[in-house]
């Protein structure tokens, strides 16, 4: 990440997010000394260099009534892999998208995902829909519903036991 | 008030239209509220308790950077008798993380994220060697959509 100091003061400042008041660029631009646009085209050039993304941060966990989830892989042209992942995480209910390397006839997928719903029905019911939607109707696809088996969570370094509730 | 887990028409609308992308305009409550038929003021009401409720972990473009070095995600297929086992081995690992069961063949996933890639194929070789099983690598090429939440990708 090659940034100028003032954009690393931007960056800094943005760590928590934005404020939630009506002009949150302008109140931004008056802790780091920018301009409203300033600020506005400074994380546009963000995002264009891929330092940040568009959406905001959804939170999907099974408290929060997202019981089940999903891992959706694709098969996508790669010509056209880049443009279908931005489009899917995008999406509401998608949290992540990226591209790995197929692995020819043991994994021939290349696009991942990962869906989350109340339960599995609506994770079905929400995967056509994005087939319809984006047009991935003729894309090969797999989908690997996870399990309550968790052996080792995001920022945990303790192991849990099969079965065990996150 | 919606109870915890369960979320209004208005707050679905809202969560809805912010991941499209937050809006990079002077007044980018009142885009959003254009955009669900309510006011400004009811969007920033709304947003504030869908953060102190857990829905929402920030406000506005996320950072896009994934863990620093090199990201590969790896999958086992392991026979149900030895999967907490295996599991377990996996654990042994300071580069392992993620390390969950799925329903498919490929039934162990976990990342390893190390300095360098050189690093995270010889941790992978190792859980190649010590549980005989062959591991499927992947390493992360390209990020479009990472947890905001946890910085993760996977």
């Amino acid at each position: 990440m090659d940034l100028s100091s003032v954009e690393e003061a931007l960056v800094e400042e943005l760590r928590d997010g934005l404020p939630l008041t009506p002009r949150p660029y302008r109140d931004i631009g008056m802790r780091t000394g920018l301009s409203e646009s300033a600020v506005m085209a400074g994380i546009a050039r963000f995002i264009e260099r891929g330092i940040m993304m568009r959406g905001g941060g959804v939170v999907h966990r099974p408290e929060l009534g997202f019981q089940a989830n999903a891992m959706v892989v694709w098969d996508v042209d790669d010509g056209m892999i880049d443009r279908i992942g931005e489009w899917l995480g995008e999406q509401p209910g998608i949290t992540l998208s990226y591209r790995c390397p197929r692995r020819e006839a043991r994994w021939p997928y290349n696009l991942f995902c990962m869906i989350h719903g109340r339960d599995r029905a609506a994770v079905r019911d929400r995967i056509q829909e994005l087939r319809r939607t984006g047009s991935l109707e003729g894309v090969p696809y797999s989908v690997l519903f996870g399990t309550r088996g968790l052996y080792r969570g995001a920022g945990r370094r303790r192991s849990l036991p099969p079965g065990a509730v996150r | 008030m919606p109870d915890k887990g369960e979320l209004g028409s208005l707050e679905r609308r809202l969560l809805d239209e912010f991941q499209h992308g937050f809006p990079l305009v002077e007044r980018p409550f009142e885009k959003l509220a254009e955009a669900i038929g309510t006011s400004e003021s009811e969007v920033i009401d709304t947003l504030a308790d869908l953060v102190a409720r857990g829905y929402v972990s920030r406000v506005g473009a996320v950072p896009a950077s994934c863990p620093a070095g090199t990201s590969v995600l790896a999958a086992l297929a392991v026979s149900q008798d030895r999967l907490e086992a295996v599991a377990m081995q996996v654990n042994g690992f300071d580069e392992v993380d993620h390390n969950h069961e799925r329903e498919h063949t490929y039934n162990l996933w976990f990342v390893v994220t190390a300095p360098e890639s050189s690093r995270a194929d010889a941790v992978i070789d190792a859980i190649e060697r010590i549980t005989g099983l062959e591991a499927l690598r992947l390493p992360l090429e390209r990020a479009y959509r990472i947890d905001p939440g946890s910085r993760s990708w996977i």
